[in-house]
């Protein structure tokens, strides 16, 4: 079997099994995919954060397409780091605030906002801006700090991470929407939208220790993925990655990448930040592994430019 | 002021006193304001003197303020302001319900002998060996550590059984929070302690105050010149009793109109016991007998004041040669010297100003701050340290610098606290899964604040970390994040005299904002 076919198979595979486990919850996500949207990803430039956001999921066919009345949604911004936000080393707050208005219009009847911190996670919640943003729009901000709130799940056909403990909320919702922070990463090159999933689970560490690359692609394998990914591009840390160290290391790139393929938006964020996606070896083993498409030359792209 | 209002203000002020202090001792993490908890700490006695000792300033004159007090009043201190004359009020309290018709205290001698070879061997022993005796003996101290062992692990059980069930609720107002305990040598003097001063004041009411704590016999000795005293009248005396059985100090000899100064801790729970209002506390006058048994009490004080100071010179020509104390090598990494908390200076000066009362740990929001046990060796047993195998110290936070009473650890601002290196970073590349596993992992470069640890290229596409020692300032983030087990690759060895970091490295990255799309 040639490689462009076992893509299409397994992606045809993962639709099926995709929707089947969700009891149909998915079923108009996956048809706005075949028919409400016309484009595999959304590129948006000149605007601020949330503006950005209003042009992109219009293309998109609006939040609706997404988000079903009565729904759940978590909402996982990148919320890592106890700094502030003009040091960008976690998702702009503008952004994730208009995601969450988006949400409450199209009927959600909840929205969750969460993140397995990395500093402590009661300063890096203040700190971040996140938390007040997100209860200023409506949402529920839940705590990550301790095991008791992650639950085992089972990836079978990862490679090495075929178990993991995930937060409760991305089980119990019914729409996922990963909100990732582009940034430079000392180890992985950068840290995007499948990298924005290490705060998701519970043991981090087991990655690191576990051939760091193939469990990131690993864990996208896992069925419960994204209905959208929003990739901050708005400042980007560009050295001194992921953490930063002072405001020298952002670049503001005003920028912002909707797609429902995090393979595609993790390609698309590298190019953003000149490196080829083939370089980056968890983007390549996603791509492999028939997750995603790295191929952005053959995706359909809408390129707005404010 | 005769009547029972000096008792209820007594209750009342305590009562706000103790819940004051239960709940920095207990709080929730950076709930609490730093400068608060300040002005809670400024009365307490022995940290006051050392911070006192150190800063030279009335910022640090809380002691004066206590022993003024106890000049007029008598020992008011220990009744209204010390957290664990209060915590064993309440302790004696439960007893005395407990046991209600059975106990009686009555009047009973006092351990002069006990009580004051325990003062003097707190003082010399100070500063002869440091600070291990005050460590062991101040009262602020062991509450202190009595509410962050054995407290706090309740309120967190309670906390986290109210979260579970808002949590079913969809409702996030509070939520889960690890209990963490520490190295169960940590455990043994704060749960003797806790044994003895708890069963002491369940049977005994006061007896600890009046026997063992140094700060309780200390004031004693000062409030044998108080201007305001309990009384007895006389006259309206009918010699019933009452006072003396309810006396928790059982310094209250009825018979003889006596009241032991000394040991009365000004609870005013006599006067409010006497049925003939016989007992009253106001001003002294100049009608004061002098009994025959303070001469000798003089004596023995009056020695003890020159033991003290002949032993206190002794102390301080020690002092000097006192070698910086190594850790023994227990401990996994080849670390040669613990790392001490930000603030601290050096390890000796920390080690001879710290009292071990637990704040600074139980504060510390990444958990970093632990009990101490052989690290500093015998003398900063139960001191903090930092462990980076529990946490990491959080760049931009100084709370413990904040908080320390004593000025062990003196206040840093958070650009200060960015520039002083408490230790230096070494990495072990034949432990370093990139080394050994050859896979990617980089945990320290990402979790360094300053890059200090950052990667470079090794084989293939992979990145290894190197390290830079001049701009690291010893936070220990890489050694927590490392995931290399039983031994780190990356671990922090500790200063013994803090030092200056040189700025992390500051300049423009070489990537430029895209025109257009790059895709």
């Amino acid at each position: 079997m040639k490689r462009r076919g076992f893509f299409k198979t397994s992606l045809g595979a993962g639709i099926a099994a995709g929707a089947a486990l969700s009891l149909g919850r998915y079923n108009r996500v996956w048809a706005s995919n075949g028919t409400g949207a016309k484009y595999d990803l959304v590129a948006v430039m000149g605007g601020d954060p949330d503006e950005m956001f209003d042009l992109g999921i219009q293309e998109l066919g609006g939040m609706g397409n997404f988000v079903s009345k009565g729904q759940r949604v978590l909402i996982k911004p990148n919320i890592g780091w106890d700094v502030t936000p003009d040091l960008a080393a976690n998702t702009n707050p503008l952004l994730v605030k208009r995601i969450i208005e988006h949400c409450l219009k199209a009927g959600a009847r909840e929205v969750y906002i969460f993140d397995h911190t990395i500093d402590n996670w009661i300063n890096t919640y203040r700190n971040s801006g996140i938390e007040k943003a997100a209860k200023m729009a409506g949402a529920k901000v839940a705590p990550a700090n301790s095991e008791k709130y992650y639950h085992e799940i089972t990836i079978p056909t990862a490679v090495k991470l075929k178990n993991a403990k995930v937060h409760e909320l991305l089980l119990e919702t019914d729409v996922f929407i990963n909100v990732p922070v582009l940034k430079d990463h000392s180890s992985t090159r950068i840290t995007c939208a499948m990298k924005n999933a290490m705060g998701i689970v519970w043991n981090r560490g087991y990655w690191h220790a576990n051939n760091l690359h193939q469990c990131i692609a690993d864990y996208a394998l896992f069925k419960k993925k994204p209905a959208l990914n929003v990739i901050d591009c708005y400042n980007v840390i560009a050295k001194h990655g992921p953490q930063g160290v002072s405001k020298e290391d952002v670049v503001q790139m005003k920028s912002q990448i909707l797609t429902t393929d995090w393979v595609a938006g993790d390609a698309a964020a590298a190019r953003m930040l000149g490196i080829a996606p083939e370089k980056i070896d968890y983007i390549l083993i996603a791509h492999k592994m028939g997750i995603g498409n790295i191929k952005l030359e053959s995706l359909n792209i809408k390129r707005i430019k404010m | 002021m005769t009547s029972a209002f000096l008792r209820r203000l007594r209750i009342v002020f305590s009562a706000v006193v103790l819940v004051c202090f239960i709940y920095i001792f207990a709080e929730f993490r950076t709930l609490i304001q730093p400068e608060y908890i300040k002005y809670l700490l400024y009365l307490q006695f022995i940290p006051s003197i050392i911070k006192f000792i150190d800063i030279k300033s009335l910022a640090a004159g809380g002691f004066l303020i206590v022993l003024l007090l106890t000049l007029v009043t008598g020992r008011t201190y220990c009744s209204f302001l010390c957290p664990l004359g209060i915590g064993q009020d309440v302790f004696s309290r439960i007893g005395g319900t407990i046991r209600k018709k059975f106990r009686r205290f009555g009047y009973k001698r006092p351990h002069t002998v006990v009580r004051y070879s325990v003062l003097v061997l707190v003082i010399a022993g100070t500063f002869i060996w440091g600070m291990y005796f005050i460590n062991l003996l101040d009262p602020y101290s062991i509450f202190g550590r009595s509410i962050l062992f054995f407290i706090k692990p309740v309120i967190l059980v309670l906390n986290n059984f109210l979260a579970g069930i808002l949590g079913r609720f969809d409702n996030y107002a509070l939520h889960h929070l690890e209990i963490k305990g520490y190295n169960l040598m940590a455990y043994a003097i704060p749960a003797g302690f806790f044994i003895l001063t708890g069963l002491l004041s369940l049977t005994k009411g006061r007896l600890y105050c009046n026997m063992i704590c140094p700060v309780g016999t200390f004031l004693g000795l000062v409030s044998r010149l108080s201007l305001f005293r309990i009384k007895a009248d006389e006259n309206k005396c009918t010699r019933c009793g009452r006072c003396s059985v309810v006396c928790k100090s059982s310094c209250i000899d009825f018979l003889n109109h006596e009241i032991d100064v000394s040991r009365c801790v000004n609870c005013f729970d006599c006067i409010y016991s006497c049925p003939d209002k016989a007992l009253s506390y106001g001003f002294i006058g100049n009608t004061r007998e002098e009994k025959k048994s303070d001469e000798s009490r003089r004596r023995f004080i009056a020695g003890s004041i020159m033991l003290f100071l002949g032993l206190s010179g002794s102390g301080r020509a020690q002092e000097r040669g006192i070698p910086v104390p190594r850790r023994e090598s227990t401990v996994k990494e080849e670390k040669n010297c613990p790392v001490s908390p930000p603030g601290a200076g050096s390890i000796s000066d920390f080690n001879n100003r710290c009292t071990a009362c637990g704040l600074c740990i139980s504060v510390c929001p990444n958990d970093v701050l632990q009990p101490a046990i052989m690290q500093y060796g015998l003398a900063g047993y139960m001191q903090p340290v930092m462990d980076y195998h529990k946490g990491f110290c959080q760049y931009n936070c100084t709370l413990c610098t904040e908080i320390c009473p004593t000025f062990a650890l003196k206040p840093l601002l958070p650009e200060a606290k960015k520039l002083t290196q408490i230790g230096k970073v070494i990495f072990i590349k034949d432990n370093c899964i990139v080394k050994t596993e050859k896979t990617a992992c980089g945990a320290c470069s990402e979790a360094c604040p300053t890059k200090a640890v950052f990667m470079i290229p090794y084989e293939g596409s992979l990145v290894i970390p190197e390290t830079n020692q001049e701009i690291c300032i010893g936070c220990g983030h890489c050694e927590f994040s490392c995931p290399t087990v039983p031994y780190k690759a990356i671990y922090v060895n500790g200063n013994p005299v803090h030092q200056a970091s040189k700025k992390p490295d500051i300049g423009k990255p070489g990537v430029s904002v895209p025109d257009d799309f790059p895709f």
